[in-house]
């Protein structure tokens, strides 16, 4: 297969494939950003972006850099404050689907991006929660983008910075589904319907088990058939390199 | 609060050494002019707050104006870690920096809570996360209503809380537009609030959505144009994301930090 594209545009063009148009989104920094405006350029242009700086109905005219670019206010049908935002659209069960990204996570999808090492005294520190744990809480579906390695898929996070499963993956209170997808750059994890154990359902091409399992922290769980996730197309890929250029695509 | 003061005046007659003072602006509208300000002075032993520290805690941060921080998401906004945040936690330098953290959710009401004068907010959140062990800000309260647990916040009442707006008129009336984040809740919060705005007029134009805080619920503004500065004011500004990303460079070395300071004059505010 001719390497055309990288495990990295593969995980955000997968992430973008996740959002169906007319989905209510709340868009964080980083690969959710670059997924969920794919996603608004590709198949899904009704899709809905909030962005947590208070911006709803967002539609940047080329990639935001920060959740608090101001073509962000400027497009949006409606600007709102950050309490707001928490309170009547997060908090109260106004988002359809959250894009997560981790520093850890578990097989029962609690993440951690907070610290490595104690609290008090970390080996490193992390952001923090920012806007995490209301959206895992509260959100229709999760979805977590995170690239997968024995350092980040663990068998214990170092902290729970936002709920999945709970500990042993009964433990879920919350309105939302909680993480129903997990995009890495080896392929996709879903939930096991009875236990919650996140389990290798897609693979992405050329990538195999064993290599998937090689880099879980965990002895992973592999769905019985686990299908092949298609390639990117040409139009994802030019879009997503338009998006990492900035480019203006909006006139 | 009548006409308006010189920056340096306001922040020598509102801030004081070991104050909790809150700098907010949900990325636009971020006062860093003020931040540096505080730096100049020689402020020592602060308690900041703020939802995102952001380049400008970094700075003040690595300048060793703070012992504590109160925030809820400490990265450097698309493009990575705050390198003098971490290097204070991780490392102590130029001290050791204790940290309260929240989620936006939390700390958000928080503010709600300390602008109503109330001690504490309610909201359906933190359950099952590791930040509730932090029990002198979190807890759980029962809903005498319902019977349901909720999470609870203590407020956040800063002494002083510093904010960026667009405009005031002739009375010091204040105006901002745009992300407006939740510094209507900093200000109402806090003891004394200053604001530095980018120019005076005559009269507020019509603004649908903007955020006008009275003056007599001031303490003090000052005029900064560019006071934002590489945050923006909308209307006036954009973002200077460039300075964004050099400033990974830059803070990630105490060294190259240090000469930062240096070339903006606040290298005698710097502990090293």
């Amino acid at each position: 297969m001719p390497e055309a594209w990288k495990s990295a545009d593969m995980m955000n063009v997968a992430a973008a494939r996740e959002l169906h148009d007319g989905d209510v989104c709340l868009v964080g920094v980083g690969p959710p950003n670059l997924a969920a405006n794919l996603a608004r350029h590709t198949h899904a242009p009704s899709c809905r972006l909030v962005y947590e700086s208070g911006a709803i109905d967002a539609k940047p005219r080329r990639l935001p850099l920060s959740i608090g670019d101001d073509d962000l206010a400027a497009t949006a049908t409606s600007v709102v404050s950050v309490p707001e935002m928490f309170n009547y659209w997060v908090g109260a069960g106004r988002i359809d689907v959250g894009f997560l990204g981790a520093a850890q996570i578990d097989r029962f999808g609690n993440i951690n991006t907070t610290v490595i090492g104690p609290h008090d005294n970390p080996k490193t520190r992390l952001p923090g929660a920012g806007g995490a744990p209301e959206i895992a809480a509260n959100a229709g579906r999760v979805i977590v983008i995170v690239k997968q390695s024995p350092r980040t898929f663990v068998e214990r996070v170092d902290f729970v910075t936002s709920v999945g499963y709970g500990p042993t993956g009964r433990e879920r209170q919350s309105p939302g589904a909680g993480p129903t997808l997990v995009i890495t750059d080896h392929g996709v994890l879903e939930p096991d319907p009875e236990t919650n154990e996140l389990t290798m359902t897609r693979l992405h091409p050329g990538v195999t088990a064993e290599q998937a399992r090689a880099a879980t922290g965990w002895e992973l769980k592999l769905a019985d058939d686990v299908q092949e996730v298609p390639a990117p197309t040409e139009v994802e890929l030019d879009m997503l390199r338009r998006l990492r250029a900035r480019e203006v695509i909006d006139a | 609060m009548p006409s308006p003061v010189p920056l340096d005046e306001a922040i020598a007659t509102h801030v004081r050494d070991g104050d909790t003072v809150a700098l907010e602006g949900f990325t636009h509208l971020i006062p860093f002019a003020a931040a540096h300000e505080i730096a100049r002075q020689g402020r020592r032993n602060l308690k900041l707050v703020r939802m995102t520290p952001d380049v400008v805690y970094d700075q003040l941060i690595g300048l060793g104006v703070a012992d504590e921080l109160v925030f809820s998401y400490g990265g450097n906004p698309g493009v990575g870690s705050l390198h003098r945040l971490r290097d204070a936690v991780e490392k102590h330098w130029p001290h050791k920096l204790v940290v309260h953290e929240h989620s936006h959710a939390g700390l958000a009401n928080a503010y709600v809570a300390g602008a109503a004068r109330l001690p504490f907010a309610v909201l359906r959140g933190y359950r099952g996360t590791d930040l509730e062990q932090q029990s002198d800000i979190i807890s759980r309260i029962t809903c005498p209503f319902t019977g349901e647990e909720l999470a609870a916040v203590k407020a956040v009442n800063p002494d002083v809380s510093v904010i960026h707006a667009q405009l005031a008129d002739r009375d010091g009336n204040v105006m901002l537009w745009g992300l407006t984040g939740v510094q209507r809740e900093a200000v109402l919060a806090a003891d004394r609030a200053i604001v530095t705005v980018e120019e005076i007029v005559d009269e507020f134009p019509d603004r649908t959505g903007a955020v006008i805080l009275p003056e007599w619920a001031l303490a003090a503004v000052s005029v900064v144009p560019g006071g934002a500065w590489p945050s923006y004011a909308l209307g006036y500004s954009t973002r200077d994301n460039d300075f964004y990303q050099q400033w990974d460079a830059v803070s990630r070395d105490r060294g190259a930090f240090l000469a930062w300071a240096k070339e903006n004059g606040l290298e005698a505010a710097a502990d090293a």
